[in-house]
C-alpha cells in the first residue's frame, strides 16, 4: 500500500481498519516533504516528531479499542494564517517571526480533536495578502507543475502540497480567491464555504468581512469529509453561523439531472486566457452530459468588483494589522530615537512597521488608511459598502433563475514567478472572479477541469448561494466520478 | 464647596460647560471576553488573548454590560435605539493591544435624554440635555516609571476590555459650580441603579469638560450687542469631582484674562486641549498633536449588530427601581419631611434610605426619625466610616430610645448620651438606661423635688412670681443635680405650676 496514492477518504479507511498504521502514513509524507520540498517551499514549519509522537498515539489506541476521532491518523497541513499552541504562526511576516500563540485556532482544535496529524504549517503570502505566494517573508512557493511559475496565493503552500503529495489534506483560508485560486493553479480542489460557516477565531485576521477558512485537497469528497469536521458553530466567533452541519460525505451521490448552472458571459470576455476558456467550456459541456442545464445569467455589478474589494479589504486590514506595532510580537527595530520623529513611541512605531512589513502589505495598509481617512470615507469606503450590497444582490437575483453558477478561476493558468511582482494592477486582476463570492459572502470551489499544453492546471468555479455546501462539493464531485483531471499528479524530480 | 467663588451674577461673562463622563460598568466580566474586571489584581492576570489583542483573537458581547448600559441610559431619560452597531476607533498606543478600541459611532444604542439636579439649598437648578451615551471597551493602564530614571513605561493589560458608558452632555452648565453639582447627581443615580461604583480613585469614573465663556457686549451707535464666544478648551486629567470644580473655575478665570488681552473668539483657534495640575491648581496646554487624530471609525466586521425590543426596554425599565428625583420627592411627601431633609437622606444611598424608613416606620414620625438620622446616625457614620450596612446600632435600638424620649422617660440630650453607649458598648438599650441609672421619675417624686426647690430658692420663686417666668430655668441646673433623671421640661413646668398655686 503506496500511502502518497490514497486520497483522504480512503486513507482514514485504511488507517481504521489497520490496512495501514498512522505512524506508517505520517512516515510516508513527512519523507516526501523532506525529499521535494527544498524545491517547492510549501512549509515554513515541519513538526517531524511531534507528528510522528502523535501518530504513535493514534494507532496505540486504535490497538487498544479506544475511540478515534473522524480523521484519525489523516496528515493535515495548515496554513501559517492560523494559530496552532505548539508550532510557531507567523503569516509568512517577519512581524510575527518566532511568535508562538499560547492558543489553538478553533479549526485546529476541532481537527487535533478528529485526531487529525497536524504535520505543519504552509507558506503562504504575508498576512494572506497576495495571489501567487511570492510576497512570503520567507520565500515564493514553487508551483509543483513548472517550479519556475508561481502556485497561486496567498494559500500557495496548502495549494503546493496537497499537488505535491506532501499531505492529503490541507487548510487555507479565502479572503478574495485565496484558496480557489491557488487550487485552481495547482490543479487540487479547494472548498470557500460560505462566510459563517467556519469559524474564523484564531485565524489572523486580514480582511474580517470577507475571511473564511476552508479545506483544500484532491477531490470534492475529501473537502466533504474535511468540512465535517471543521464547519459548526463556534460562540466565540460572532459572525459564525448556528445552522447545524450537514453530512456532505453522504450527500455527494445524488445524480446531476435537473440541476441549473449558470453562466456569466462577461467572464468570457477580454483578459481570459484562450486555453483556459477552451477547458471551462468542456467542463460546462460534461456538466451538460450528466444532466444539468446550463443557462446565461447576469451579475450586472460584477465588474466592479475588484476595485469594491480592493477597498474592503486594504481598509478592514489597516485597522486588523494595527496590532503588529513593534510594542509586541517582538519585531522592534532597533534603531535609537534620532528625533526625526514627532516622539521616540512614533519613530519606534514607524520603523519597526517598516522593518516588519514586506512591500504588498505595506500598500494594502496605505490604502485601507487612506480611503478610511476623514474626508475620504464617503467617496471611497462607504460608497465600496453600498456597491458590495449591489453585488450581493446581483447573487441572490441569479441564484433565483439558477442552482449553481461556473466560469473559470483565474483568468491565465499559473504564471511565471517574477512576472507580474512589479504590476500590483496586474496581480490584482488575477482575483477577478473569485472576489464576488467573499464579497457576496456566499459559497464557492474550485476543481481542475483540463490542463494547457504546455502541462499548467486549469481550474473550474462554481459558485452557490450561502449554505450551499453540499451541492457544491456534490456537484464537483459528480463531475470528478465523471472525469480524471483531479487525479493526474505533476512529475517531480526527487 | 470651594471658598473660591463660582460664577457670580456680577461676573461679565456666563460660563458655559459641556461634560463627557467615562464610566465602568459594575460586571463581573468585560465587555467583550470573559475576564474578570476585578480592580487591583497583580498586573496582567486578568487577560486573555482576546483582551490581550493576540492575532486571529474575536470578541464575543457580553450582554449583561449591554443590558446594564441600557438601564443607565433609561435613567437619564435617553431613547434606546432598536438598531445598534460597533465601530473601531483606531489609534495607536502602547495601552491599547489591537491599535483600535470597540467603540460605538454614529449609531449610539442611546441618546436624547436629560438628567436634572436640584440644588437643595437653592443656589442652582438646572436641567441638562445628554446628547448620548454609548458603550465601549476600555484600554490598559500605563504606568511610566519616571522615578526610576529609566523612563521605561509598563504596561497593565487587566483593565483592557472593560465595558464602558461614555456619557456626552449639552453644554448646559453654567457654572463650576453646577458642574460639580451635576456630577454629584449622575454618580448618585448611577450607584442608586447598580450600574457602576463611580470610583474616581480606582478610575471607574473619568471626566473631561468642555468649557468657554459667553460674553456679552454693548452694541455700539445704538445697534444691539451680541455675545462674543470665547474659544472652547477641552480639560482632561481631573481626578475628584472637587477638582472639576477647581479646574472650571480656574479655567473661566484664565479665559476672561486671555480675552481681555487678545479678544480671540470661538472659530479663530482650533480647540483647544488643557490638562489640569491638581497640586499646581492650574491648567496646562497639551499638545496640539493629540486633539487632531483622525480615528478613522468604521463598522467593527467582528461583532454583529444589537437590536433591542420594546419588551426589552419594558424589562429593563422595570428592573431599575426609583430613580434619586423620585425618591426624593416619595421621601418628603410620604414622611412629610423638608426636601432638604429628604435630599440629604437620599443622597446618601439607597442603603440608608431603607434604613431610615424602619426608623420612621418604627418611630411613627417622619421629622423626628429624621432629625436623628442626621443628627447622630449619620453624623457617628461619618465620624466612624463604613456602609450603613455595617452600622452597629439598629433602627429598633434607635427607635427604642426615641420612644423613650418621646414617653418622658428622659430627655433628648439623655437619649443622645443612651445612643452613643449603645454605639460604643454594643449593649441593649433597656441595660444602657439601667446601668446609667436612669429610671422614670414618678409624678410624686417630681412634686416633692419641684417643693425641695422651691423652699431653697425663694428668690426665684418671687420673681417667677412677679412675672419674670423666665427665671424658672435657674431651677432646671438644680433639679438636674438633684436627680440626673428629671425631666427638664416637666421640672419647669411643675415648679410654675406650684408657684402659681402658692398664695
Amino acid at each position: 500500500m503506496q500511502p502518497l496514492e490514497l486520497s483522504a477518504v480512503d486513507l482514514v479507511t485504511a488507517i481504521r481498519q489497520g490496512e495501514v498504521s498512522a505512524v506508517q502514513v505520517a512516515e510516508a509524507f513527512l519523507g516526501r516533504i523532506a525529499k521535494v520540498d527544498g524545491s517547492i517551499n510549501a512549509f515554513l514549519h515541519v513538526d517531524r516528531e511531534a507528528a510522528l509522537a502523535r501518530a504513535a498515539d493514534i494507532d496505540a489506541r486504535r490497538k487498544a479499542g479506544k475511540p478515534l476521532g473522524a480523521l484519525a491518523g489523516l496528515p493535515v497541513a495548515v496554513k501559517d494564517a492560523l494559530c496552532t499552541s505548539d508550532q510557531p504562526t507567523t503569516c509568512a511576516s517577519k512581524m510575527l517571526a518566532g511568535f508562538r500563540p499560547p492558543y489553538d485556532a478553533h479549526v485546529v482544535a476541532k481537527l487535533r480533536q478528529a485526531d487529525a496529524v497536524l504535520v505543519g504549517k504552509t507558506n503562504m503570502d504575508e498576512f494572506a495578502m497576495g495571489g501567487s505566494n511570492e510576497n512570503s517573508a520567507f520565500g515564493a512557493v514553487h508551483n509543483p507543475w513548472d517550479l519556475t511559475r508561481a502556485p497561486g496565493g496567498s494559500s500557495g503552500g496548502s495549494a503546493a502540497c496537497v499537488a505535491a503529495d506532501m499531505a492529503p489534506a490541507a487548510i487555507g483560508s479565502d479572503t478574495g480567491g485565496s484558496i480557489r485560486q491557488p487550487a485552481g493553479l495547482c490543479g487540487i480542489t479547494g472548498l470557500k464555504p460560505t462566510y459563517g460557516r467556519v469559524s474564523r477565531r484564531g485565524l489572523v485576521a486580514f480582511a474580517s468581512s470577507l475571511d473564511q477558512i476552508g479545506p483544500m485537497t484532491r477531490s470534492a469528497a475529501d473537502c466533504a469529509l474535511l468540512m465535517e469536521t471543521i464547519a459548526g458553530h463556534d460562540p466565540g466567533d460572532a459572525t459564525s453561523l448556528a445552522d447545524d452541519v450537514p453530512r456532505y460525505s453522504e450527500m455527494l451521490e445524488k445524480p446531476l439531472t435537473g440541476l441549473r448552472i449558470g453562466r456569466v458571459a462577461e467572464h468570457f470576455g477580454p483578459g481570459l486566457d484562450p486555453e483556459v476558456a477552451h477547458g471551462v467550456e468542456e467542463a460546462f459541456a460534461a456538466f451538460k452530459a450528466a444532466g444539468a442545464t446550463i443557462h446565461d445569467v447576469e451579475l450586472p455589478h460584477a465588474k466592479y468588483g475588484i476595485a469594491t474589494y480592493y477597498l474592503v479589504a486594504p481598509c478592514e486590514a489597516s485597522s486588523n494589522l494595527a496590532r503588529y506595532d513593534g510594542a509586541h510580537y517582538g519585531c522592534r527595530s532597533s534603531v535609537r530615537p534620532t528625533g526625526e520623529f514627532e516622539s521616540p513611541l512614533v519613530e519606534m512605531y514607524c520603523r519597526s512597521r517598516a522593518e516588519g512589513f514586506g512591500p504588498e502589505v505595506k500598500r494594502r495598509i496605505m490604502l485601507g488608511t487612506y480611503a478610511l481617512s476623514a474626508g475620504y470615507y464617503d467617496a471611497f469606503y462607504a460608497k465600496a459598502l453600498r456597491v458590495r450590497r449591489l453585488i450581493r444582490q446581483d447573487y441572490l437575483d441569479a441564484f433565483q433563475q439558477v442552482d449553481l453558477i461556473g466560469g473559470p478561476v483565474s483568468p491565465t493558468p499559473a504564471f511565471p514567478l517574477g512576472e507580474k511582482t512589479s504590476d500590483p494592477l496586474a496581480m490584482y486582476l488575477v482575483d477577478m472572479y473569485t472576489v464576488g463570492t467573499n464579497l457576496a459572502g456566499i459559497g464557492g470551489i474550485s476543481f481542475p477541469c483540463g490542463f494547457t499544453k504546455g502541462g499548467l492546471p486549469i481550474g473550474f468555479q462554481l459558485q452557490g448561494p450561502a449554505l450551499s455546501e453540499p451541492l457544491l462539493l456534490r456537484a464537483a464531485d459528480r463531475y470528478q466520478k465523471l472525469t480524471d483531471w483531479h487525479t493526474r499528479r505533476p512529475k517531480l524530480a526527487t | 464647596m470651594s471658598k473660591q467663588p463660582a460664577t457670580a451674577a456680577s461676573d461679565p461673562y456666563i460660563t458655559v460647560i459641556g461634560l463627557e463622563v467615562h464610566v465602568q460598568l459594575q460586571t463581573q466580566t468585560k465587555l467583550f471576553c470573559g475576564c474578570s474586571t476585578r480592580f487591583g489584581s497583580p498586573p496582567n492576570t486578568q487577560v486573555c488573548p482576546t483582551c490581550l489583542g493576540l492575532p486571529g483573537s474575536l470578541p464575543v458581547m457580553n450582554r449583561l454590560a449591554f443590558d446594564l448600559a441600557v438601564r443607565a441610559a433609561l435613567a437619564l431619560n435617553c431613547k434606546i435605539a432598536p438598531f445598534t452597531k460597533w465601530d473601531r476607533k483606531n489609534y495607536f498606543y502602547p495601552d491599547l493591544p489591537k491599535g483600535y478600541q470597540i467603540s460605538q459611532y454614529d449609531l449610539p444604542f442611546s441618546s436624547d435624554g436629560h438628567l436634572e439636579v436640584i440644588d437643595p439649598k437653592g443656589a442652582f437648578s438646572r436641567k441638562v440635555d445628554i446628547i448620548r451615551v454609548h458603550l465601549e471597551e476600555d484600554a490598559g493602564k500605563s504606568m511610566h516609571d519616571e522615578a526610576a530614571g529609566t523612563a521605561d513605561t509598563r504596561i497593565d493589560l487587566n483593565r483592557a476590555g472593560t465595558p464602558l458608558c461614555e456619557i456626552v452632555s449639552q453644554p448646559d452648565l453654567r457654572s463650576p459650580q453646577e458642574a460639580r453639582g451635576w456630577l454629584n447627581e449622575l454618580k448618585l443615580l448611577l450607584v442608586y441603579l447598580g450600574v457602576s461604583d463611580c470610583n474616581m480613585q480606582e478610575g471607574s469614573l473619568r471626566v473631561d469638560a468642555n468649557v468657554n465663556l459667553h460674553i456679552p457686549l454693548p452694541g455700539e451707535g445704538g445697534a444691539e450687542g451680541r455675545i462674543a464666544k470665547t474659544p472652547i478648551v477641552e480639560i482632561k486629567n481631573m481626578n475628584s469631582f472637587r477638582s472639576v470644580e477647581r479646574a472650571l473655575i480656574y479655567e473661566a478665570a484664565r479665559q476672561w484674562e486671555e480675552w481681555q488681552a487678545t479678544k480671540v473668539e470661538m472659530g479663530k483657534m482650533p480647540k483647544q486641549t488643557r490638562g489640569w495640575d491638581d497640586p499646581a491648581g492650574i491648567t496646562r496646554p497639551q499638545r496640539q498633536k493629540e486633539e487632531s487624530s483622525d480615528y478613522r471609525y468604521f463598522p467593527e466586521p467582528d461583532l454583529v449588530p444589537v437590536t433591542v425590543s420594546d419588551a426589552e426596554i419594558a424589562t429593563a425599565r422595570a428592573a431599575m427601581g426609583d430613580p434619586p428625583t423620585v425618591l426624593r420627592a416619595a421621601l418628603a411627601e410620604k414622611w412629610k419631611i423638608s426636601a432638604y431633609d429628604a435630599d440629604v437622606l437620599v443622597n446618601q444611598g439607597r442603603d440608608l434610605v431603607a434604613w431610615y424608613e424602619d426608623l420612621a416606620t418604627r418611630v411613627g414620625e417622619g421629622k423626628v426619625a429624621s432629625n436623628w438620622m442626621q443628627q447622630d446616625v449619620l453624623r457617628t457614620l461619618n465620624e466612624r466610616g463604613g456602609t450603613i450596612a455595617e452600622f452597629p446600632v439598629t433602627p429598633e435600638q434607635v427607635a427604642d430610645i426615641i420612644g423613650r424620649v418621646q414617653k418622658g422617660d428622659f430627655d433628648t440630650s439623655r437619649g443622645r448620651e443612651i445612643f452613643a453607649e449603645v454605639l460604643t458598648s454594643g449593649k441593649a438599650v433597656a441595660d444602657v438606661v439601667a446601668s446609667m441609672g436612669i429610671a422614670a421619675v414618678s409624678d410624686d417624686d417630681l412634686v416633692a423635688l419641684c417643693q425641695e426647690l422651691l423652699a431653697a430658692n425663694p428668690k426665684i420663686v418671687a420673681d417667677v412670681k412677679g412675672g419674670k417666668e423666665q427665671a424658672a430655668a435657674g431651677l432646671i441646673g438644680q433639679a438636674k443635680k438633684k436627680n440626673p433623671n428629671a425631666n427638664p421640661g416637666k421640672v419647669r413646668q411643675m415648679c410654675l405650676d406650684l408657684i402659681k398655686a402658692l398664695p
